[in-house]
């Protein structure tokens, strides 16, 4: 492994050298994703492994190169779960592009995030240089906390070679339900439900059907079932859904019109947008696909307090991500400079601007 | 301690012209009530939580609106004069200690909730707001902010921001970074930020994660923006007692491998247990070498189901004695001693010194052992209070202040325990940050290129160095000057250059 690193720490001291831009991959189930890549590939597959892996301590270590799917198996043998619930988006998934995209599948809004889980992170630097940050405990305050400042940077800031995530059991049963609802009277039951104490794990809205998830002690699932009514979904379909939602396998997401994701206050109103949605977070994300022009899709998002991503599309010339206001555009650049700063690791893959 | 203090300049006299012209700067931002500079004024402001630091600030601002606060940030960073911002002052690692050629920026007058949202289970606090108050204004709703530090009556959610301030639930309900949504406050030049959102994140970098437990290096905040949880339903308490402080911590990890994520973990010894028993009566087994409480919450079905595979895990574990709360006010009694463990500490000695260690949890019984042969090597008595569930420690030293000796004991004892924490596998400070008191230890716990990260990472915030300076994150000079040096994997950096 020592070898593997160095090579990679090599072609980055190079690259920085010459000034050669990189970008970074694993598996390459995440290319579509963020803005146009660009340089020389720099694949991560080589750095592999998991370093460590405590059921008692609810940590798991792995290097970047490290299958997500084998990973998932691994912490499933011992009856526990990556609790964000990572969109794969494909079979080579690695862990490395699973914490640089950030991005958190259907248990979020009950768990958390990716950034939750975090611990801690090894990273190679603009200079090929080795860091490490936070660790492997629950709680560590010391110094800026830049292993979650990783989660979500699109490996514009570092290569990422070792991740510490939080891991926690599965939970001992699961149940899902569903109910006809309009778009309106499902995010209105989605916000009052999730303000009572209700084992809701997930929430799905599309074509006039709320699916909602429960997981928990089988005693609590039969108590809140009781109380949310609706139609049970069998095991087998119910798994089924989750995963097309998870992995945007469902047919929703089949055709060719561009996907948007709004991330919005739960409680937003229906959004006056042309197109089809899927709305999942128990309000806070909604998947649309729509035609309508970026800036009006951005105008709607800004409004409603939120923003939108141009997620999945042929033509990403309006931009991927929602512009930064001025102050925290200039952050954004001498925080990459801090970290990279002849600017090598997935230039404009974020923004443009770095 | 004192290396620290001498270090960072206590006692430097304050020098009257600089003084004058801040005042005057800053009186024509302000009414003259909110700026303090005579020493009977500025006196209540030279320490924090952490007492063993006094330092008089040059000056005292307490801005009433985000306008001033701007103005005041602005007006300091044009004068080169450096800036400590301040919310309750509760803080234990004194991370608001003030500086001598400095003003102490004191947000304690920002003191309301602007907006409750029940249905999207947001509150709009001001940074001055009591982390308790929050969730008493939440709870006509049924809903509460989640992280619970045991300074939670007096500390102050702007506080809580700087230091990722945590509780006694963070196993199942995390620290302040995962329960605020968005921050809103000023650089050090005076211009507006803004990070995350009311939505479950935002575009660009995760800057909030990074603001979050910066301890005030990077910003200053002014509006903070939380999110709420429906209270549960019901929770009970189990009470365990055990014969040995090992077979405590195999309970533990007993606990997390047959899947239960508890809503609280705690471990006290059998010293901690008697000196809370003496202050608030809380029904310990004083016989016991450490006591478990361990908190199930969620709706009433569940709470049994767990409480009852909670009670056999701890049979099972060698439980000498098992307790289960039988009602709220029970429940209450049984945290009630837990939660007083730092106050009754200050009955039975005239000082205590607490630490904030956070180690892997299988490695417990190493470490208490380790405490222990401290004790008898410094001659000071160190009762132990524990987070069990997230490995977070706090060991209590107790001393006398007015033996100088045996503060400088103390000190030894505390850096001892910290870096066998580093060496463990674990951190410095899991939750109180590291202010001025850990700032040595973080050059164990860093190597360079870490450090000189944060040193960047400093300097896109505020270039001049003037938010909150000598705090959190060492110099190298200052490292290189300590002469304990971060190992990585066994090799000392540079192994062949000769060592003094």
């Amino acid at each position: 492994m020592e070898a593997a690193l160095e090579a990679l720490a090599e072609r980055i001291r190079e690259a920085a050298a010459a000034r050669r831009a990189l970008r970074l991959r694993g598996g390459g189930t995440k290319d579509f994703y963020g803005r146009e890549p660009a340089g020389e590939i720099l694949d991560t597959r080589a750095c592999a492994g998991v370093v460590a892996y405590e059921p008692t301590e609810l940590v798991v270590t792995a290097r970047c190169g490290t299958p997500l799917a084998e990973l998932e198996r691994l912490l499933g043998e011992r009856g526990q779960m990556l609790a964000f619930e990572p969109p794969h988006f494909g079979a080579g998934a690695t862990l490395g592009g699973c914490v640089a995209a950030g991005l958190s599948g259907p248990r979020r809004a009950a768990a958390g995030a990716l950034r939750d889980f975090v611990l801690g992170a090894r990273l190679l630097d603009g200079r090929g240089r080795e860091l490490a940050f936070g660790g492997q405990v629950m709680k560590n305050v010391a110094g800026y906390d830049v292993s979650r400042l990783l989660a979500g940077s699109l490996g514009t800031l570092g290569l990422i070679l070792e991740t510490s995530l939080k891991v926690l059991p599965r939970p001992p049963a699961e149940t899902t339900l569903r109910l006809e609802l309009p778009e309106d009277r499902a995010l209105e039951t989605m916000n009052r439900w999730a303000a009572r104490p209700l084992p809701v794990s997930a929430t799905a809205w599309r074509d006039g059907e709320l699916t909602v998830r429960l997981s928990g002690a089988a005693s609590a699932l039969r108590a809140a079932a009781a109380q949310l009514g609706g139609e049970l979904v069998e095991e087998k379909e119910a798994a089924q859904f989750w995963q097309g939602v998870r992995e945007h396998t469902d047919p929703f997401f089949e055709g060719e019109a561009p996907l948007w994701r709004l991330s919005l206050p739960s409680n937003a109103a229906p959004l006056a947008l042309p197109g089809t949605q899927l709305i999942e977070w128990g309000g806070g994300l909604r998947w649309l696909k729509s035609g309508a022009e970026a800036r009006t899709v951005r105008a709607v998002a800004e409004r409603a307090g939120g923003h939108a991503t141009l997620f999945r599309a042929r033509d990403k010339s309006a931009g991927v991500f929602t512009p930064l206001p001025p102050a925290l555009a200039r952050l954004h650049l001498e925080l990459k400079r801090a970290f990279d700063p002849d600017g090598i690791f997935n230039p404009g893959r974020m923004y443009e601007e770095f | 301690m004192g290396e620290a203090l001498a270090a960072a300049g206590v006692g430097q006299a304050i020098d009257h012209a600089r003084q004058r012209e801040t005042v005057a700067a800053l009186r024509a931002i302000l009414p003259e009530r909110s700026v303090l500079w005579q020493e009977e004024d500025t006196r209540p402001y030279e320490c924090d939580g952490l007492t063993a630091y006094r330092r008089l600030p040059m000056v005292v601002a307490l801005p009433e609106s985000e306008d001033e606060v701007q103005r005041v940030l602005a007006a300091c960073h044009a004068l080169g004069v450096p800036v400590v911002p301040r919310g309750a002052g509760t803080g234990l690692s004194g991370g608001a200690l003030p500086l001598g050629d400095g003003v102490l920026l004191s947000l304690a007058k920002f003191m309301r909730v602007l907006r409750l949202d029940p249905v999207a289970r947001v509150a709009v606090v001001q940074p001055g707001v009591r982390n308790a108050a929050i969730s008493e204004v939440a709870a006509p709703f049924g809903l509460f902010y989640a992280p619970d530090p045991s300074s939670q009556i007096a500390c102050t959610i702007g506080g809580n921001v700087a230091e990722n301030s945590g509780g006694v639930h963070c196993l199942k309900y995390g620290l302040t970074v995962h329960n605020v949504l968005r921050v809103k406050g000023y650089t050090i030049e005076g211009e507006p930020l803004e990070v995350g959102s009311e939505a479950l994140d935002a575009p660009g970098l995760d800057l909030l994660a990074l603001v979050i437990g910066s301890e005030g290096l990077l910003a200053v905040t002014t509006e903070v923006t939380v999110k709420l949880l429906p209270r549960p339903e019901t929770a009970r308490v189990v009470m365990a007692s055990f014969d040995d402080v090992g077979k405590a911590g195999d309970a533990v990890a007993a606990v997390i491998a047959a899947g239960i994520v508890p809503a609280g973990l705690e471990m006290m010894d059998r010293p901690a247990a008697r000196a809370t028993e003496e202050y608030v009566s809380a029904g310990y087994d004083l016989e016991a070498a450490a006591i478990l409480l361990c908190e199930a919450d969620g709706s009433a079905e569940e709470v049994e189901d767990e409480i009852a595979r909670v009670k056999e895990v701890f049979t099972r574990a060698g439980a000498t004695r098992l307790m289960v709360s039988r009602d709220e006010a029970e429940r209450l009694r049984f945290w009630s001693g837990r939660k007083a463990a730092f106050p009754a500490m200050g009955r039975i000695s005239p000082d205590y010194y607490c630490m904030d260690g956070t180690i892997p949890r299988k490695r417990l019984g190493e470490v208490l052992a380790f405490i222990g042969e401290m004790e008898a090597k410094y001659g000071l008595r160190c009762p132990n209070v524990f987070h069990a569930g997230d490995g977070n420690l706090h060991p209590l030293i107790l001393f006398d202040a007015n033996n100088p000796d045996e503060l400088a004991r103390t000190e030894a004892f505390a850096a001892q325990v910290l870096e066998k924490c580093i060496a463990v596998g674990g951190t410095i400070t899991g939750e109180h940050g590291v202010g001025v008191e850990k700032i040595d230890q973080m050059c164990v716990q860093f190597a360079t290129p870490e450090l000189e990260c944060f040193h960047a990472l400093k300097r896109a915030f505020d270039a001049k160095g003037l938010l909150n300076p000598g705090k959190a994150v060492p110099t190298l000079a200052r490292c290189a000057e300590f002469g304990r040096m971060h190992v990585r994997g066994g090799k000392l950096p540079h192994p062949d250059l000769p060592r003094f």
